[in-house]
Parts: C-alpha cells; structure tokens; sequence
C-alpha cells in the first residue's frame, strides 16, 4: 500500500497517527461483510462524529505553521478511506447482483409455454400455392356455387342432355334436380356472363363425381384457368401451363408434354402431362411405368361457349385449363392414397405443418 | 378398345416399332393406354406330332415318345404328361429352347434321353387348360415354328378413345388415322359382292325415319350355322377382347370390328312378317340377348315385327329370335341409328354394348352397304348358304356442310403459322374434300366424321397432324395491370392463417353427410338429399359443419389423440340459391398442450369464445340463446352490426350422450364473411393529457349478465371514457347466495385538456347511477 509509506514522512505531534486511523479503516472496510455494515463503517470515520472528521475538528487548535501539513495529512488520508469504500461498495454489489443472478438462473431447456401451432390442411397448402403462382402473373381468384344447375354444369359448357361426354362426369344429382357440380368450369360461365374481356381467372373449389374407390373420392378440389383477351393462342396456352408446373414442383427442367383430348368446352384440347417426379421418367408404378403423369386438360374455350355468354368469337379468343389439386398434392409431397386427404387423421394432417 | 398391332399393320404398317407406333399414335389423340404381348417371350418351340407313346421301362408315370419335329427323323422326347399319346400334335421345345422360367437341355430322364420337352399350356405362359399337354389341331404344320404358326409374336393395343373420335372405333378408321399420321399407305379391307342366288326378302318399313334414316336388310338361306369359325377370324377377335360364339355372330362382330358398323343378325324363322323401326311403346318388353328384360320407353328405338320388338335398335338384339346352333336362314340388318336416338338409351337400361357404344357416338353411315357386303361375303365363305338382295330404306341422312378454314385464324388459335399445303394435305388424308381458295381452305368432312362441324374442329385436326409439341410454348405477352387489393376484405387465406396461429389444425370433411345427424344436430333442418348418394351416411347435403367436425374428432378419438382443435372454412347447403360459407371449429380436451409450465385444465366456453375475439380484434357481442345442438347454459348466439351471425357452446350433453364422446367438446360456427369483412384502420390524433383510471366494484343479482352491466354503462358513458371492462367476478364468502360482484374498471382520458377531479367524479356519478337504475347494480361498500 504505497500510501502508508507517504505517510512515514509527516511527524505526528499531538494529534493521533492518521495513518492508524486509516489503517483501522481499512481493515474494518474489508472485513465488511455487506451493504449496511459498509455504511456503518463509513460513518464511523466520515461520519459527522468519524474519526477522520474528529481530527479535521481539531486542526483548529494547532500551530498555524502545522496546520497546512497536518490538514493536507488527514485529507490524504480521507480520501484513501473513501476510495477503499468506494473499491468495497462496489465489490459487494456486484456480489450481490451475482448471487441474485444466480438465484434466478432457469433451465432454458425445459420447453416454451402456451399454445401449440395449428396447421393447414394439405389441399388448402396446395391451393394456396397454385393461387399465388397464378395470380403472380395477373389471374384473379372467382368462385362459385356448388350446387348448380344442369345449364352451367353442362349446356352452357356445350355438353348438350344424352352427350357421351357427359357419361364421363358420373354426376350427383339432388331430388330436387339440380346438381353437385362435377367440376368448376361453370365458374368461367358465370363469370363471363358478369365481366367483359379481356380477363383471366382462377376457380379454386370443392367439386363432385358419383365414384368412390382407391383412386377417387367422391368429392375432390379443382383448379379452373381461364384467359380470354384478343390475342391468346394455343402456344400461350402450353407457356402459361408449362411454366407453372416447372414453378410448381420448383424443376425448371420437367418436361411437359401436350397430347390432342376431347372436352365438348374446348377445341383444340389438349391434355398435359409432365415427366414423372416420382422417378424422374424411368417409369415406376405412379406413372403406370410410362415415365409420364396426366396432370391436367386444357384447351383453346369452344365457340359454343362464348356464344353463350355472348362474347364476340370473332375478336376475342381464349383458352381454358382444369387441375385436380388433391392429385398435384400427392405428387408433390408423395402423398400415396388419395383418400388420406378426407379421412382428415391429425398424424397425417400434421405431417403439413 | 383393344386391338392386335398385327390386325393394323395388315391394312397401314409405318416403318415405326411397336413402342414408336404406340407413342405416335397418343401424341396424336390416341392414347395408348396398355400395351400386352399376345405371349410372354419363349423360343425354339415347334408343332410336333407324337408319333408313339411307350411307357418308360423304369417309371409308371413317364412316356418315352417318338415325336416328329419335321426333320428327317424323329426324336425320343420322355413326357409325363396323362395325355401323350400316339396322333396327337402338340407343342415341343427344343434343346436350347427359352421357356417362361426354363431353359430345355438334352437329359437324361430315368436313363432315358429326352431331347427337348412336350409344352403344356402352363409351361408356354399361355391362357387356357393346364392339365396335360396342349393339344394342337390337326391341320397344324408339323415342323413350323409354333409362335410364327400362332402368330404370337404380336401385341395387344388398348386405346383409351374420346367419345368424338367413334371414327376410330374400327381397325379400317385406324389406319386411315395412322396413314394420315404418319404418311404410310393404307390398305382397306377389300370387299367382294355376293352374288345374288335367292329372290328372298324381308319387307322393311321405317316409321322412324329420323331416328332410322338408314336401313339395309338381307336374307340368307341354308347356312350351317355351325361352321367353324377360321382360326385367323378367332385370333383377331379374341385378341380385341371379343370371344368367338357361333360364325354367324362371329362374322357380325368382326365387321364390326373391321368396318366400324355394328351389325345383327336375327333367325328368319323366329321373325314373324315383316320388319318396322319404330320408337317403342309404352309398356312394351323386350327380353334381351343377355337374358335381361328391358321394360321398353317411348324414346327407345326398336326393330319390331308383327308381334311386338324383336331388337333394341343399336343397341342389343332380342333373344327369342337371335341365331342358335340350328338356325339355317338368316335376316342380316345394317342400319344407321342416329346418335341422339341411340344416346343414354343403353345406360338407362344398365347396358353398355360395343354396337350402343358406337351408335351413340357417330358410325359411318356412308359405308352400310359395303359393311353388308362384307358380312355377307364372310358369312357365305364360311356357313355356306345363298344369298338374296338388299333391302334398303333409306331417309334423310345427315349432310356434310363445306367448312370454311382461315389460314389467319388458325394462326391466331395455334400461335403458329402453318403451311398451306401441308394443312390441306393432312385434312385430306383424314378423309376430308379440301378446295383452296386463296387464303382459305373449303373443307367438307367425311362421312365417318362426326366431329367436323366448324372452323375450330378443322383447326384441331390442322394442328393435330402438325404435332401439339411442334408448337412451341411461350410466355404470353400481356398488359401489365396490377390486380384490386380491397384492404378492408380478409382473404380466406389469411383467415385460415389466423386460426392456424390460434392453434387449431384444419380439415376439410364431405359435403354430404349424414342426415340423421343433421337433424340430431338441429331438429329444423332439412338437409338437401341427394337422388343417387354413394351411401347413406353421404346422403344429404350438410347444413352445419358440425357433424363433419364432431365425426373427424370420434375418427381421431379412436386413434388416442387426446386434444383436437380443428376448423373448417367451407359451405352449407340450404338451396341452390343459399350455400354460404361457413367458418366452424370444435376444441375437445385440455386448453393447452400437456406442459410442465402451465396446470392442465379442460378447454372451456371463454377459451373460444377468447380465440373468436382474437380473431374478429375486438370483444365479441355474445347473448344468451337456445340451439338444440348445444348446453342451453353454455351457449351463446354471436351478433355483429345488429345481426345474428352464429352460434358458439358446448355440445349438448344429450348429444355427448349420442355420439358416443367421452367429453364434452366445444363448438363454433358462424357466417365467414361477417369475419373477412374489416374497417380501413383511421387514425385520430393521440392525447397528449394524462389517463385516469377507476376501479368501480358493482353487486348484483348472479343471474344479470356482465353485458347488461356493460351495456347500462357505455350507454351513460361521456365521451372521455376510453374503455369499460370487468377485471373480476367474484361470488361466495363474503356475497349473499343469490349476488355477484362484477369488478368494472373505467378509463378517462381527455384529448383537450387535463381531466378535474369534478369531471372525473361526474363521470362515475352518472355510471353508477345508471348502473343501479338498469341493473339494480349497487356500489360494493
């Protein structure tokens, strides 16, 4: 302590050692075992009564000459007190802050509290995903019944009573003779009928067949596209598509492939299909080992159609698509039995989360 | 339809293989939907004749047969077969042959040496009997190669054809097809005229003369009706999926295989006078060739003769007077039935045949004489017999309207631009006449077209031949137009997002369901029933997403999840014009997931009814109301903007009872779109003066709801008051049996000025008063 040797230089006369008091000091401060006990000390020398502050007191009776050295003596030796109080002040609060840390330390490994997350169910996932693609690129979201009538499920879609066409859409029907519509086609009726060209649409929705075995159900979801403006063609078409399958299942090199169908609503009509991303074409048991997966139809919207709904075949065309989204689900998340989706089992339902 | 590639390559053989062939002709429209060999592969295998069958000298159950192979002399073969025997043909392979699963080798057999093996059925992969060895017939060619003799080195080709293309539904239209395709020649079956020996008819009138416009009828006498049928005509019709009969039915059924044209041949003598197409009468029957009887409508087109129908017309012959083993005269009909006479007819009556199938879609109704011809020429060739003239009755047939073909319109529809030529070239090899005329092209369909009728069609069949993969894909130019974003509508997505959050998991259930639990559910409802459910528990549709949802918590009860927060977003039914969407959700078991941190409670009215508030963002106007699905204490109907909106509880204890629930889960269900529908947030400046808080306790009878309190209060409540809100319910100790305490805290804040004590008191003033006079709300002491 370099301060006890200054001290050594100054003669004590008739007051007590200011180095003794000092060192009394700071052993008491030391040995001070909290907070409270530290003021104590601090009072006992600063105090209004302290020992140092008694000995400021009796400067007054000295020798001027020995005044100066006496009082520049004890102020040296006050402020080594209170630094030492000062050092030990805060050692003890930082004691202090450690044993209250301490005490409060937790197991940060137990698990968080409160709810759990819910999830969406697959087909909505889907869905969900089919809409943002399309509506990337300018298609907006219409709806439409599910119960509806026999014109916009099938005549105003130019598939006239006794078509064979319309054995291929196995069709619930309600006593009352309307029907579950058996895809959402009738949406691009209804919604040319209240809005002019140009437009582009998307009709996401719940549709119907009377099937029901390992690969149907009887109620399933469908994607309707559809784009009318003065210049779309068939090339258009197998762009639109072919880009949201390749963004769909995030491959910019699926092959796609476009074969010449049937639907009374289009013509040309086409379906696609897509190289199989179960096995990349090498042909496995999803794609009946053709390397190929039928994904959807589509083709260029049927004069008769537009003559329904009165638009002008002569200055706009358009081309129309339909996707089965429970089938793009299974494919992309390698879904194998489509009636999962229905039995709605939260192991299974989960598995999106 | 199923074919043999070798049948096709007999009239149109493209230099394509099989699988080259298959993918043309389903990247044409055709799609191939199976391909089969005719024999799975074997080789070295001969028709050989047993010559002897001596039994082994060591072995009861072996032969040691001399067999010839067609070489100079024979060879020692041991078979133990029951049916060896000396005279018989069968198949042998020979050392070195390939067998389903073997290979044959020179053995020695019990000391024996046997140089090759006797084929069973079985042995080559083969349908048919596999007792014994395969018995060849007589006429069999000993030495020749026992595929090449069967012709098995060949493939069975299934199409799955779209109902407009019935000109493909006959070996002739394919190849037609595949010629226009792929350029090969076409070779169609040449057919002979019968000479004319008897002077035999059958009269033939046609009262249905648009449903019928076209009869051919002809009499055949002296047949021997059981001929056998040629092995090549059973081949091909067995490998189209057609089994042989008796010739006469067989030669019908290979016409119209071959031509396209379904054809029926009925005994003479079962006939009774003269032949009418008419449309049935009501109440008429008819007893089917399969032995089922149709209860005949008067939109059904029959052939008939003095006592009543005798066929469904294009669509089934009628069994008393079809061709039997002794029949020796027969009456041939070809005939053109109008596809919308013929249409959904068969489907009423359950039928589905490969004549309806056709006549439905569209048969050639150029070619009903060549067809009869035909079958007349095989009919004599095989069964012998003289044949008499035609009988025709002929109508207005339909007519092929020249379509006119803009070569700028195809352009625009294809996105590509074509050669002329090569357009007009490929319409014609489909049969079609083609003019040009400048930039257009006039186009008149062939008769076997059904499906030519405008510009579109012919567009199709342009862009057809052109190859849709010719085409190229490319991102379409557009207006870029940003789409409407209505700020105050919530989409569904974000909806279900919210509820994602609030931890329910979604389903999605049937829209169809049962309507026994409908009406456990709600005793008003009338479920909508459908005519032709696929069961009984799918048979109506749902007026509530409840059943849906209690049936996915039992599915997932029974598979020990414990806890299940579900939603549904999806429709009801009431009527065509009324199907809502409907956002429903059910909490069953504890509140929170099982955790250390938090003690385990049951989830609870004020849990939901929380998660909805959450939801809508702001407290939810809830007001007592009785649902017959629902505990008549634990339920609530929701009102928004003065509307009832839905209803949220517990489920009805009867019901708990019913469905078999070990505990009792919560419900919600209202109209989404209340739900979707938000305001445009505006803002309103902030004060800058300090708060006052008042905590007011209130006592009042037990069975006064908070929301009336509430209600009294926001009534009287001048405009410094910021919000109103209970903080506590207290009864027991200290509260009479029959009162409450409601704990009311109130928040002042002015946007002028510093609130004074005076307004502030004022303020409470009028609160309690109004408490007391609405509510008989005293002030706790």
């Amino acid at each position: 302590m370099s301060f006890v040797d200054k001290f050594e230089i100054f003669q004590i006369t008739a007051m007590r050692n200011p180095n003794e008091i000092v060192a009394d000091a700071l052993n008491a401060i030391h040995a001070s075992p909290d907070l409270p006990n530290l003021e104590q000390v601090k009072a006992a020398y600063l105090g209004k009564s302290g020992q140092l502050t008694e000995l400021l007191k009796s400067l007054g009776a000295m020798p001027a000459d020995e005044r100066k050295t006496a009082g520049a003596r004890i102020n040296e030796a006050k402020q080594a007190v209170e630094a030492a109080l000062k050092d030990r002040r805060e050692a003890l609060q930082q004691a202090e802050l450690d044993r209250q840390l301490a005490a409060e330390t937790l197991d940060v490994t137990l698990p968080g509290r409160g709810l759990a997350l819910g999830g969406l169910h697959p087909v909505s996932r889907t869905l969900a995903r089919i809409q943002a693609l399309f509506r990337s690129i300018g298609f907006e979201v219409a709806t439409g019944p599910e119960i509806e009538t026999d014109f916009y499920n099938f005549t105003a879609l130019n598939i006239p009573e006794d078509h064979p066409a319309r054995a291929m859409h196995d069709t619930f029907y309600l006593q009352s003779g309307e029907l579950l519509r058996t895809h959402t086609s009738p949406v691009q009726v209804r919604y040319m009928q209240s809005h002019q060209p140009p437009l582009r649409i998307i009709a996401p929705g719940r549709v119907y067949r009377c099937d029901s075995d390992v690969t149907h159900t009887p109620m399933f979801h469908q994607v309707e596209g559809l784009w009318v403006d003065e210049s779309v063609s068939f090339a258009d078409l197998k762009g639109v598509l072919a880009d949201f399958m390749r963004n769909f299942f995030e491959r910019d090199d699926l092959p796609v492939r476009f074969r010449p169908s049937f639907f009374p609503f289009t013509e040309p009509s086409a379906e696609m299909d897509i190289g199989c991303v179960i096995c990349g074409g090498e042909g496995c048991r999803v794609c009946s080992h053709t390397g190929w997966l039928e994904v959807l139809g589509c083709g260029m919207v049927h004069p008769n159609v537009f003559k329904h709904v009165d638009i002008d075949t002569e200055r706009f065309v358009g081309f129309a698509f339909g996707l089965g989204v429970e089938r793009l689900a299974m494919l992309r998340y390698g879904v194998d039995d489509l009636r999962l989706f229905f039995e709605n089992d939260l192991r299974f339902l989960k598995q999106f989360n | 339809m199923q074919f043999p590639e070798s049948w096709l390559r007999n009239l149109v053989n493209p230099a394509l293989d099989t699988s080259q062939l298959a993918h043309a002709l389903t990247m044409a429209g055709l799609e191939v939907e199976a391909m089969v060999p005719a024999a799975p592969p074997f080789n070295n295998v001969v028709v050989a004749e047993i010559l002897s069958a001596d039994k082994h000298p060591d072995a009861d159950r072996l032969r040691v047969c001399q067999v010839d192979v067609g070489e100079a002399s024979p060879v020692t073969i041991v078979c133990g077969a029951p049916n060896a025997a000396a005279g018989l043909k069968v198949p042998c392979a020979r050392p070195g042959a390939i067998l389903p699963g073997i290979e044959i080798k020179v053995a020695k057999v019990r000391g024996v040496e046997s140089f090759g093996m006797l084929c069973s059925t079985r042995e080559l992969g083969l349908e048919g009997a596999a007792d014994g060895l395969m018995v060849l017939p007589d006429d069999a060619p000993v030495g020749e190669d026992f595929r090449a003799w069967l012709n098995l080195d060949d493939t069975l080709i299934t199409l799955k054809l779209t109902p407009n293309r019935a000109d493909c539904l006959s070996m002739q239209g394919l190849a037609r097809e595949v010629g226009a395709i792929t350029g090969a020649d076409v070779r169609l079956p040449q057919v002979q005229a019968v000479d004319t020996r008897i002077q035999d008819t059958v009269p033939i009138q046609v009262s249905a003369r648009e449903a019928c416009p076209l009869y051919l009828g002809r009499v055949v006498r002296g047949i021997d009706a059981q001929a056998p049928t040629p092995r090549w005509m059973a081949e091909r019709l067995e490998r189209s999926g057609i089994r042989p009969l008796l010739a006469p039915i067989d030669v019908t059924n290979y016409v119209l295989l071959e031509l396209g044209q379904p054809m029926h041949a009925f005994a003479l003598s079962r006939l009774n006078g003269g032949i009418e197409v008419r449309m049935a009468r009501a109440g008429e029957q008819l007893e089917l060739l399969n032995g089922q009887t149709a209860e005949l409508a008067p939109d059904m087109l029959v052939i008939a003769d003095a006592s009543g129908p005798v066929a469904l017309a294009g669509i089934m012959g009628g069994l008393p007077t079809s061709v039997e083993k002794f029949t020796v005269d027969v009456f041939l009909e070809a005939a053109f039935f109008a596809p919308t006479a013929i249409a959904g007819r068969a489907r009423r009556l359950g039928l589905s045949t490969d004549s309806s199938h056709r006549f439905e879609r569209g048969v050639d109704f150029g070619a009903t004489r060549r067809a009869m011809e035909r079958a007349t020429e095989l009919l004599v060739d095989i069964c012998g017999g003289q044949a008499g003239p035609i009988t025709e009755a002929v109508a207005a047939l339909p007519q092929r309207q020249p379509i006119t073909l803009r070569l700028a319109r195809l352009k625009r529809v294809a996105g590509i631009e074509m050669e002329t030529d090569q357009v007009a070239r490929g319409l014609a090899a489909l049969g079609a006449h083609v003019e040009r005329q400048d930039d257009r092209l006039i186009v008149t369909p062939p008769s076997f077209r059904f499906d030519l009728a405008i510009e579109e069609d012919l567009i199709e069949e342009a862009v057809r031949l052109f190859g849709y993969d010719n085409i190229p894909a490319q991102p379409p130019a557009a207006p870029s137009r940003m789409l409407p974003q209505d700020e105050t509508v919530l989409a569904d997505d974000t909806l279900r997002q919210m509820l994602v959050d609030l931890d329910y998991q979604e389903v999605i259930t049937y829209s169809f369901v049962d309507p026994a639990w409908e009406t456990a559910l709600d005793a008003d409802a009338r479920p909508l029933p459908l005519a032709n459910p696929i069961a009984s528990q799918l048979s109506a549709m749902r007026t509530t997403l409840w059943g849906g949802l209690i049936e996915t918590l039992r599915h997932n009860l029974n598979r020990q999840q414990e806890r299940v927060r579900i939603f549904e977003l999806g429709r009801v039914y009431t009527s065509q014009a009324k199907q809502p969407m409907k956002l429903g959700g059910l909490a069953y078991g504890d509140g929170l997931p099982e955790q250390w941190g938090a003690s385990s409670r049951r989830v609870d009215f004020f849990d939901l009814k929380g998660d909805l508030e959450r939801l809508f963002g702001h407290p939810l106007d809830t007001r007592r109301g009785t649902h017959s699905a629902l505990h008549p204490g634990q339920s609530a109907e929701i009102w928004i903007d003065g509307r009832a909106v839905g209803w949220i509880g517990a489920l009805h204890p009867r019901l708990v009872q019913a469905f078999d629930l070990p505990a009792v889960p919560m419900l919600f269900e209202l109209d989404s779109q209340v739900l979707s529908q938000r305001d445009l947030p505006r803002h309103a400046s902030l004060s800058r003066f300090p708060l006052v808080r008042r905590d007011l306790a209130f006592v009042l009878d037990v069975h006064t709801p908070a929301g009336e309190l509430l209600t009294a209060l926001h009534e009287v409540a001048p405009g410094s008051v910021q919000s109103i809100d209970v903080f506590d319910d207290y009864r027991g100790k200290g509260m009479a049996e029959n009162q409450k305490s409601l704990a009311i805290r109130v928040v002042m804040q002015d946007t002028e000025r510093t609130l004074t004590d005076q307004d502030v008191e004022d303020a409470v003033q009028k609160l309690v008063s109004a408490a007391l006079r609405q509510c008989n709300a005293a002030l706790r002491a």
